[in-house]
């Protein structure tokens, strides 16, 4: 099968039409997923609102479930495995190394995910998507974890293998791309996270069927988070990598420096898979030197690594509009940016709320001892709603309003409207999650059905003040809802009706790069914004550990 | 730009006003780091490492033992316990339930033994927001010190199957 | 002419690291199995019976 390319006229990359075939239909998978976990996620929002409270708790938990599994994995995982055939084969201008491995683990991937939900649906696997043994579900929920897992594998080696076909056919010269280099970060790191799965699901699969006794509760949970977590390290570092993409897409963006950034992956490579230890900081079976080393990422290189994207990023929109001139004070070339691009909307928001909400909240939080005071209460998916919500899905969300028109060269409809979309779900997520992660200081619990505990033998008082920010979870997740709706509709509206766009050079607006005057451009409004950042990330880890010093003494 | 390779070299230098920032984001993080020992050292909460393997009936042997010597009445069909503070304190979580009522003195150090007889339980002070997970086949002991005073209630807070939000203890602390 | 002589520049050790990517791979796999993995199953496997 001879490979059959195309030249971009925009870009001018050089496209394998199995590349865009496999982006095409890993993507429509990305949207249906998002699709069925935002229903859910309606669902659930009014459930959680105490003031509406409309699920029964059967309902409840399973929408939780289905939501669950539909966004975090299969929505954050098919649209991952469209950027590796982005990143691999198009910007090296390579052939996929296995279109048909390519396309039986797009197979896989569907098929387990379908399974996932019919099981879920059928009522049999009412046990989220952490389904923490000994809670059964139906073999076929771990049947199907198994399958996408496989199949998502069979992806990430998909890239690798077309990494050393494109070295090999020489399709370039010296350096893969920066965004190259954070794909192959982001497959690193999932090659470790699937390995996880399969360790994890296999045995539970045979267990669910009755050929294994028994798994250990503590043993599962050790090895489940290897996949559970890393798998959002994933999404922290694809995101990364579409925050360098959107910067050049939006206002040609150059990175100030190669090295830099690829170091600060490299510490993401090394260490930011420890951090799965989040989420067993406060079980039974790990000593206190195990959590300490791996909660902190070994020394919290990885966090360090994440701050400094979060310089890298902006610095490098600031030198790029300061060469174009707007490089009056501290911050013309922050003013005078295309705020009415969408694309550069859910980058600049998916940045501040990642780093402001998502990324404090989670170092404060996955403090060993500060942990006491947050584990599976809604501090915590309050803080994971501001980083895989707010920061990945977002900027996956301004990435998709790129590759409409460059994938599948249509125009996005209503462009005004992507606009309002953008800031409708990151307001909306900002407002969701604050409201969330406060009432979740109120101890709060998470995946609960009843805030009041109506039904229980006791019933103890609860904050008026945790009913009040329940109230802003409740309106911001409905804005963030409305933002997410708009997305699928704009997004399917487009790929079926919007203009076709002609290959000429220009028909779709990319920003130019600045020409390098070789002088140095100086960095000093991304300088104050960093600053900023810190003083809020000290005060907020500080605090919470003046309100852990205030309950009981434990040890 | 960021999505071309790249020819030549681009190990170079970096420039001050970035340094600047790296180091003072590396000092950062080492402080975070170090938070974590030093509260070990001089903090007054820390999560235990006193675990041993247990089984249902093992667990559920010495809970009946304690409540036997220490009952001093019963709240709602789970029986209150006033251990006293020298012997270790039992209780269990299990599908939906937690038992005893523990009736503790403020300012006396307890070893609180926690475990499940079934699933995955979520051990939630409420509303100090103090939580431990609670593992079947996981004996762990907490060494805690009441400084409050007041009635207490333990919510679990790790999903546990239907009834899930109906399982709700409670500790008295007097 | 310019591209040329830049090619011919020698790449530094760290800049080839970097282009090495299964050696990257390897070194993300080692780390997280051996701290995460590999120590948390060994301390749960050494957790001792309750008297
Ligand atoms: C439209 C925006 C969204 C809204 C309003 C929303 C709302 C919620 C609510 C209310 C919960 C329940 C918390 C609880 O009861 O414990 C929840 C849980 C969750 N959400 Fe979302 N969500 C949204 C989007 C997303 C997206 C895009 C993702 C992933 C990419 C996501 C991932 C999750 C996960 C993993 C959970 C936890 C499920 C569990 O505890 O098993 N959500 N969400
Ligand atoms: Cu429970
Ligand atoms: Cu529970």
């Amino acid at each position: 099968m001879a490979a059959v390319f195309r030249t971009c006229a925009h870009t001018g990359l050089k496209v394998h039409n199995q590349a865009e075939r496999l982006i095409k239909v890993h993507a429509v998978a990305g949207v249906l997923s998002i699709l069925f976990g935002g229903i859910a996620a309606l669902l659930v929002l009014l459930t959680r609102w105490p003031a509406v409270h409309l699920l029964d708790p059967t309902n409840y938990y399973r929408a939780l479930t289905f939501h669950g599994m539909n966004m975090l994995i299969f929505w954050i995982i098919f649209f991952e495995i469209a950027i590796l055939y982005f990143a691999g084969p198009i910007l090296l201008g390579s052939r996929v190394a296995w279109p048909r491995i390519g396309w039986v683990g797009f197979a896989l991937m569907a098929a387990g995910s379908i399974l996932i939900d019919v099981a879920i649906l059928q009522g049999g696997a009412d046990v989220m998507f952490t389904s923490y043994v000994p809670m059964r579900a139906v073999s076929h929920f771990y049947l199907g974890w198994i399958l996408f897992a496989v199949g998502a594998l069979l992806g990430v080696c998909n890239f690798f293998a077309t990494l050393v076909v494109a070295r090999a056919e020489r399709t370039y010269e010296g350096s893969i791309s920066l965004v190259t280099f954070g794909g192959a970060t982001a497959a690193i790191i999932a090659l470790v996270t699937l390995a996880h799965g399969a360790i994890i699901y296999i045995p539970t699969w045979l267990w669910s069927m009755g050929y294994v006794q028994n798994i250990d509760a503590g043993m599962y949970r050790l090895v489940f988070w290897g996949l559970g977590h890393p798998s959002q390290q994933i999404n922290v570092t694809a995101m990364v990598a579409v925050w360098y993409l959107l910067a050049t897409l939006t206002v040609g963006a150059i990175p100030v420096n190669e090295k830099v950034c690829r170091t600060a992956f490299l510490l993401y490579i090394l260490f930011i898979n420890l951090a799965s230890a989040h989420h067993l900081l406060v079980d039974p079976q790990l000593s206190p030197a195990w959590k300490v080393w791996n909660t902190s990422y070994g020394m919290y290189l990885a966090v360090l690594a994440s701050m400094v994207h979060g310089m890298t990023v902006p610095a490098s929109v600031e030198v790029a509009q300061r060469r174009k001139g707007l490089s009056k004070g501290l911050f013309e070339w922050l003013a005078k940016a295309p705020w009415g691009n969408p694309s550069f909307a859910a980058l600049v928001l998916s940045i501040t709320l990642f780093g402001f909400m998502g990324g404090i909240t989670g170092v404060t939080f996955g403090a060993e001892q500060v942990n006491i005071i947050s584990h599976n209460t809604l501090r915590i998916p309050g803080h994971f709603h501001s980083t895989v919500v707010a920061g990945t899905t977002l900027a996956f969300m301004g990435l998709t309003y790129y590759v409409v028109p460059l994938i599948w060269r249509r125009a996005v409809v209503w462009p005004r409207l992507a606009t309002f979309q953008a800031y409708a779900f990151g307001l909306g997520i900002m407002i969701f999650a604050g409201g969330m992660t406060t009432a979740g200081s109120y101890a709060v619990p998470r995946r609960h059905w009843d805030v009041q505990f109506a039904n229980s033998i006791f019933q103890p008082p609860v904050e008026p003040a945790a009913y009040l920010f329940l109230g802003v979870m409740g309106i911001g997740g409905l804005l963030a809802v409305l933002g997410g709706a708009l997305y699928v509709v704009i997004t399917v509206v487009s790929v079926f009706f919007g203009k076709r766009i002609p290959d000429v050079a220009g028909a779709v607006p990319l920003a130019a790069v600045p020409q390098d005057t070789g002088k140095h451009t100086p960095i000093s409004g991304t300088l104050v914004l960093v600053f900023v950042f810190l003083a809020a990330f000290i005060i907020y880890y500080f605090l919470n550990w003046k309100w852990l010093s205030d309950i009981w003494l434990v040890k | 730009m960021s999505i071309q390779t790249l020819k030549g070299v681009w190990w170079k230098k970096v420039d001050p006003s970035e340094k600047v920032w790296l180091g003072i984001a590396l000092l950062w993080c080492l402080i975070l780091f170090a938070m974590m020992p030093l509260w070990h050292l001089k903090g007054g909460q820390n999560p235990s490492f006193e675990t041993y393997r247990t089984t249902a009936a093992m667990f559920q042997a010495k809970v009946d033992a304690l409540v036997q010597k220490a009952k001093v009445g019963e709240e709602k069909g789970i029986p209150v316990i006033a251990p006293d503070p020298k012997e270790d304190v039992y209780m269990l979580g299990r599908l939906w339930q937690w038992s005893p009522v523990l009736k503790l003195k403020k300012g006396q150090t307890y070893r609180l033994h926690l475990s499940s007889m079934d699933l995955v339980h979520g051990f939630s002070l409420f509303p100090l927001n103090l939580n431990f997970m609670v593992l079947p086949g996981y004996d762990y002991v907490l060494t805690i010190t009441p400084t409050t005073s007041g009635e207490f209630y333990v919510v679990c807070n790790e999903f546990c199957g239907i009834g899930h939000h109906t399982m709700v203890g409670k500790i008295l602390v007097e | 002419m310019a591209d040329k002589e830049e090619q011919k520049e020698k790449v530094p050790l760290a800049q080839a690291f970097f282009d090495n990517i299964f050696l990257l791979l390897v070194l993300g796999i080692v780390v997280p199995v051996v701290f995460y993995t590999i120590w948390g199953l060994l301390e749960i496997a050494s957790i001792p019976l309750a008297k």
